[in-house]
């Protein structure tokens, strides 16, 4: 192979590991709320957007603060927790009311906050993008990969290293808390049986409230990455989210594994497909793959098929 | 310990199920509860532990006394907290968690302090579940599955247990099995146990005190020997006919007993 090709290799390769850790992340928001509640939240990429926001205004009224990093520290805390508490509110005011309602309206409703959602925010901050005031991830110059032959030598950034990090750690830990916390367990229960959850003197409310505010945690840090990643907050933020749905398609709607995995697989598809065949397959080639395994696996990769003993 | 008092059930807003049930458990005793199908039994359970309210049901008369204290229509949360725990109909394990993560779901109203020790204990009363531990429940037999919901059951250490028909689709051998250690738990853990069967027999085996139902109501109590004497019982449920009979005879007798129990 010619050592322009294995450069282009390895650039792709990088750029398809952190945008495959940043959709796994936001596929995992959506796996989140569709296990426990059934529901496929059409308004996740608003709640990027309205995490997105929150932290950028932190970051306004904090930047006064000497060190960066403390500024940064503070606002990603003060993130989450108004995040938790869009959630919890979401939760409260709009999808409670709706137990019981068919699962079509839940999700048609889903629907109608993101538009309400986008409004509220066009109304605070206005249309025009907004750059962030401080570099939540610090823009170290780039490594450079030199190779004998080359007409190029390849920079790569080391934020998408950091980011890829971050998505790792928060995807783990979501991970951990499901497979070894008392209130992990008791979602995945949840999930499995809300009647048998609720004789086990769990409390579905609070099972729901968790759930929101774990998945609009995700929503807001994966907003703020990219953030980071395109200068600053935008209306642009929601359709980067759009791209999850095939991630979580492929993964099967209800894996968290699939998730993970589905996240890096479309990531990989659609930069490879682009870089490699034309640009343009980059939205369409994730659907093509998609259009094939569902046609071998219709609950996607990981989707959970009923348990029937025989 | 528990007392229910004419209680009224209806489901949906319309529809009547209990019809001035009462009933009292003792502590530390095992009380039965036997019926036909739609008599009412498991929603008799449910209006105590709460769980009539995903149902869309309501106790609507009467009062429901937990030591003294009214628990009607409150959250399942609270009734489990308070120190009571339903075993549902149909075993109701999850199926995608493994039995540790089930008995972990089980215990948590507990303190976690005690989650161990809880959970060996469950193991030894169910060594089954011990070698099974990290195997997925849905996969589990059918009798396995009744363990581990019973399991879960202990994990939250209630003072009273109520078993809802957990000889349900088990082979005999195996009903023999799980009742015995029904009564062990009873004696060794001091707890008291509400238990739903259509399997009189079996029940009356191990039961301090028994009810009848039919229907909504309470229709025959008393000592599980003093109805086995009884001839209705003998012959509605445990199967048993007085040799000798003539056939027409014995309908007759049997459509006056009904009679007799339904006004
Ligand atoms: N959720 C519900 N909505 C409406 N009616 C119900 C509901 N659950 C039970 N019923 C009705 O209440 C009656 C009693 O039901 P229940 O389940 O309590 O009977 P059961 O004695 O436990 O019967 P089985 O032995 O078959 O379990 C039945 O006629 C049933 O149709
Ligand atoms: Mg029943």
């Amino acid at each position: 192979m010619n050592p322009d090709e294995i450069l282009k290799f390895l650039r792709l390769t990088y750029t398809a590991l952190s945008d495959g850790a940043l959709l796994a992340l936001i596929a995992l928001a959506l796996v989140l709320i569709y296990k426990a509640t059934d529901v496929i939240n059409f308004a996740n990429g608003e709640f990027m957007l309205v995490g997105g926001y929150i932290g950028y205004q932190l970051l306004v009224w904090l930047q006064v603060i000497e060190s960066p990093s403390v500024a940064v520290l503070l606002a990603v805390i003060g993130m989450v927790v108004a995040t938790t508490l869009v959630g919890v509110l979401v939760e409260r005011l709009v999808l409670r009311p709706l137990i019981g309602e068919p699962i079509i309206s839940v999700i048609m409703v889903t629907i109608g906050l993101s538009n309400v959602m986008q409004a509220i925010v066009g109304l605070i901050w206005g249309k025009n993008p907004r750059p962030l005031p401080i570099d939540i991830i610090p823009r170290f110059s780039p490594f450079r990969i030199e190779l004998e032959g080359a007409r190029r030598p390849l920079n790569l950034l080391p934020d998408t290293l950091i980011i890829l990090v971050i998505a790792f750690i928060l995807v783990g830990g979501l991970l951990l808390f499901f497979s070894r916390s008392k209130h992990g367990i008791a979602m995945r229960a949840t999930a499995d049986d809300q009647q048998a959850a609720m004789s086990m003197g769990i409390s579905i409310r609070f099972i729901f409230a968790l759930t929101w505010s774990l998945a609009a945690i995700a929503a807001a840090v994966a907003g703020l990455i990219i953030a980071h990643v395109t200068n600053g907050v935008s209306g642009d933020i929601p359709g980067v989210g759009l791209r999850a749905f095939p991630v979580i398609i492929l993964g099967g709607l209800d894996s968290i594994a699939g998730a993970i995995i589905g996240g890096f697989a479309i990531a990989f598809i659609e930069t490879f497909a682009s870089g490699y065949i034309d640009p343009g397959l980059k939205t369409v080639s994730p659907y093509l793959v998609l259009l094939i395994v569902l046609m071998i696996k219709p609950y996607g990769l990981f989707g959970q098929k009923r348990i029937e003993r025989v | 310990m528990l007392s229910l008092n004419n209680i009224e059930v209806i489901y949906n807003d319309v529809i009547l199920v209990l019809k001035g049930l009462s009933l009292q458990v003792e502590q530390g005793s095992i009380v039965a509860l036997l019926g036909a199908n739609g008599a009412g039994k498991s929603t008799t359970l449910k209006s105590i532990s709460g769980l009539l309210r995903p149902e869309n049901g309501e106790v609507t008369d009467g009062t429901i006394l937990y030591e003294g204290k009214p628990i009607q229509n409150r959250e399942p949360s609270e009734i489990v907290r308070a120190g009571i725990f339903q075993v549902m109909e149909g075993r109701r394990v999850f199926e995608h968690l493994t039995v540790e993560e089930n008995l972990r779901a089980g215990g948590y109203t507990a303190d976690d302090g005690g989650a161990a020790q809880r959970m060996k204990l469950v193991y030894d009363y169910f060594p089954r579940l011990a070698e099974r531990r990290q195997q997925v429940a849905g996969f589990l037999s059918g009798g396995e599955q009744q363990m581990l919901a019973i399991g879960r059951a202990l994990m939250a250490q209630p003072r009273l247990m109520m078993l809802d028909e957990p000889s349900l689709g088990l082979a005999p051998m195996l009903v023999q099995n799980i009742f015995q250690i029904i009564k062990r738990i009873n004696e060794e853990q001091g707890m008291t146990i509400l238990l739903v069967e259509q399997n009189a027999n079996i029940a009356l085996s191990i039961a301090h005190y028994a009810y009848i139902m039919e229907n909504g109501r309470v229709v025959l109590e008393g000592k599980p020997q003093d109805l086995r004497e009884n001839a209705d019982v003998r012959e509605f449920y445990l199967g048993l006919t007085e040799v000798g009979n003539r056939k027409s005879y014995r309908e007759v007798k049997h459509y006056k007993r009904r009679k007799r129990w339904l006004s």
